[in-house]
């Protein structure tokens, strides 16, 4: 098929329909907008439905109720609106509803702006609600990348039973980029039995609840939880591994921010500094393996971040302790420029010299 | 031998956890009856809210999820949508929807969504153990109200029924008591029609059904039948507050 070109935002809604999303419930927020725009427009037509919500709160409650009933949904929006979400999310993965959930993060903390930002780290990976749970996260760093993780999430929800989020900073929903929709990769998937369709005469009924008043009903619950989730973190994470043999210093990025610090590798080679970049593309689980990998010529790792410093502290517990572990961010909606990254760099290796 | 009363084929044989006295079971009944007689036990899936009813799915045989708090019409709504044939209800206490779920079930009256809820008001929040709710009387004692509510410091009782009646997406609005046996069988019929009218999606369907809780209160179920006959009954009157026109 052709490439054409689309806004991240619409892309990301084409490739849920292309990966089987039918129910799309959402409420307006910056910079995600085209988003819900493009799902009024098409997703009637795919047979589906959508419908804005009037909050946050109720549009992630719908994806539960439309997920309680075996569909195939998402909503989007940007930070502020997934921090109202959270306690929905938390909800989903305690019932283990699958569903997609969208963030075009933007800075905070609070009203924040409307540029770009990945302070969103923690409530992605930390499960921004109550109790012992957890999403997969998944972050592209081109348009391209953005329809494949999008049109795969929903298999990999259903196959899971588990939300899955995609964080695609404010710049990812914005740019606009060659983008070829591909069907999703199909995962073996058992017919959803538990779902609340009606009995229909059928089978008995079925019930999806998350209150467990014992203690050891609920600890059985979360435990049951984790190990889906030591499944998930053995089959399912993802990551690009650029340069690292030989570098000297390592760089570890997401989202757009890994797109400049490459441009900042082939200007550090320039000037005889080797560099290497580890690029998450599963936030959670994240990809601590591939820090046991460094080469001994490595002295440092540096997680740059549109951020005040928040996956740094995955990149800590990675690196465990064996090289010094810098951060190099920018907040507020700016973006880390190439220049700053380099001058940075330059200043920690002769520091560590 | 003649059977004059056997349980609905809407109920499980759970037994109920409800405190001596406590008239959900009796609405719980009311509306499993309804849909048996409706034939749609096998098309209805129910929420239930967080409050003292969230087991609610023990007790109905029927498909059923548990809500976060206040958010069951959002859940509902998403279930109606994926599932347009099924008969769809929410059933919640007076915390759960007219304190933190007032945003969803305006929402879903707005829009007209072809569910059902049932509002049990007992002008207390239960599960929690007496605060005040919306619904609390004015002077009526709660812990959180330990002199009685005073409208002046935090504002007089919701009638949601009349507030909701406003709305066009909402086509029957009827409140109903389950205090003694004429009321139930009025209550019962109220419930009913709802479906009904769920069923010929005209749109949003709702009944109040007024409600004790004698552990809260501190009365024993006799006192409290009557503590809501004189208290809530003239400030929350019963009746029909809207029906689709052919009904009228
Ligand atoms: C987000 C959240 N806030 C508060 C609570 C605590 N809580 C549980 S039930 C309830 C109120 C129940 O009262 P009501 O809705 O009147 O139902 P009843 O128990 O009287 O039937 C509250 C506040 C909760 N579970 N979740
Ligand atoms: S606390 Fe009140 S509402 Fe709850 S079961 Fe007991 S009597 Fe009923």
């Amino acid at each position: 098929m052709a490439k054409t070109l689309m806004k991240g935002n619409e892309a990301f809604a084409a490739a849920a329909i292309k990966g089987g999303c039918r129910y799309f419930f959402g409420y307006p927020i910056t910079p995600q907008n085209e988003l819900p725009e493009y799902m009024s427009r098409e997703l009637p037509k795919a047979g589906g439905c959508f419908l804005q919500a009037e909050s946050e709160i109720a549009a992630i409650n719908m994806v539960y109720g439309a997920a309680c009933a075996g569909a195939r949904v998402m909503t989007s929006s940007s930070s502020p609106g997934i921090a109202l979400k959270q306690e929905g999310i938390s909800f989903l993965a305690s019932a283990e509803l699958p569903c997609v959930i969208i963030n075009v993060s933007r800075a905070g903390p609070g009203i924040g702006g409307i540029q770009p930002g990945q302070a969103d780290y923690y409530q992605s990976t930390r499960g921004g609600g109550n109790g012992d749970y957890q999403v997969i996260v998944y972050a592209p760093a081109s348009i391209q990348e953005a329809v494949e993780l999008t049109a795969n999430a929903f298999e990999t929800a259903d196959y899971y039973r588990n939300p899955v989020m995609i964080l695609g900073d404010g710049m990812i929903g914005q740019m606009m980029e060659p983008v070829e929709l591909r069907a999703p990769k199909k995962r073996e998937l058992p017919p959803k039995i538990w779902a609340l369709t009606g009995t229909r005469g059928q089978r008995s009924h079925n019930t999806i609840k998350s209150l467990a008043l014992e203690p050891d009903d609920l600890e059985e619950v979360n435990l049951k939880l984790k190990a889906k989730y030591d499944v998930i973190r053995k089959n399912e994470v993802q990551y690009e591994a650029f340069h690292l043999e030989d570098a000297e210093i390592v760089f570890v990025a997401y989202g757009t921010v890994s797109r400049i610090v490459k441009a900042v590798i082939e200007e550090l080679s320039s000037l005889n500094i080797k560099a290497g970049l580890i690029r998450p593309i599963t936030l959670w689980p994240f990809p601590f393996e591939v820090f046991d990998t460094l080469s001994s010529k490595t002295k440092c790792v540096m997680s740059i971040e549109m951020s005040l410093g928040q996956m740094v502290d995955d990149v800590k517990i990675a690196v465990k302790g064996r090289v010094p572990v810098e951060f190099y961010g920018r907040s507020g909606g700016n973006i880390p420029s190439p220049e700053a990254i380099v001058e940075k760099t330059k200043e920690i290796l002769g520091g560590a010299e | 031998m003649a059977v004059i009363f056997k349980k609905s084929k809407g109920l499980t044989d759970t037994e109920q956890h409800y405190c001596p006295g406590c008239t959900h079971g009796i609405t719980h009944r009311l509306v499993a009856e309804s849909l048996e007689e409706l034939d749609v036990l096998d098309r209805v899936i129910g929420v239930s809210p967080v409050g003292c009813s969230i087991l609610a799915h023990k007790y109905f045989a029927i498909d059923m999820c548990e809500a976060a708090h206040g958010r069951a019409p959002a859940v509902a709504t998403g279930i109606k949508r994926a599932q347009p044939d099924g008969v769809v209800f929410t059933y919640q206490g007076d915390g759960d929807l007219a304190s933190i779920g007032t945003a969803e079930i305006v929402h879903a009256a707005h829009r007209g969504e072809k569910i059902t809820t049932i509002f049990i008001n007992n002008a207390i929040y239960g599960m929690t153990g007496g605060q005040m709710a919306p619904t609390t009387l004015a002077g009526q004692i709660a812990t959180t109200a330990p002199n009685g509510r005073d409208p002046n410091h935090c504002g007089f009782p919701l009638r949601v029924s009349e507030m909701l009646a406003t709305i066009d997406g909402a086509v029957y609005v009827e409140r109903v008591s389950v205090d003694k046996p004429a009321n139930i069988r009025k209550a019962k019929k109220a419930i009913k029609k709802a479906f009904e009218i769920q069923l010929s999606g005209l749109g949003f369907t709702f009944v109040e059904v007024l409600s004790t809780c004698p552990t809260n209160w501190g009365m024993n179920p006799a006192d409290s039948l009557d503590w809501l006959r004189k208290n809530m009954i003239p400030y929350y009157p019963l009746g029909n507050l809207k029906s689709p026109k052919e009904d009228r």
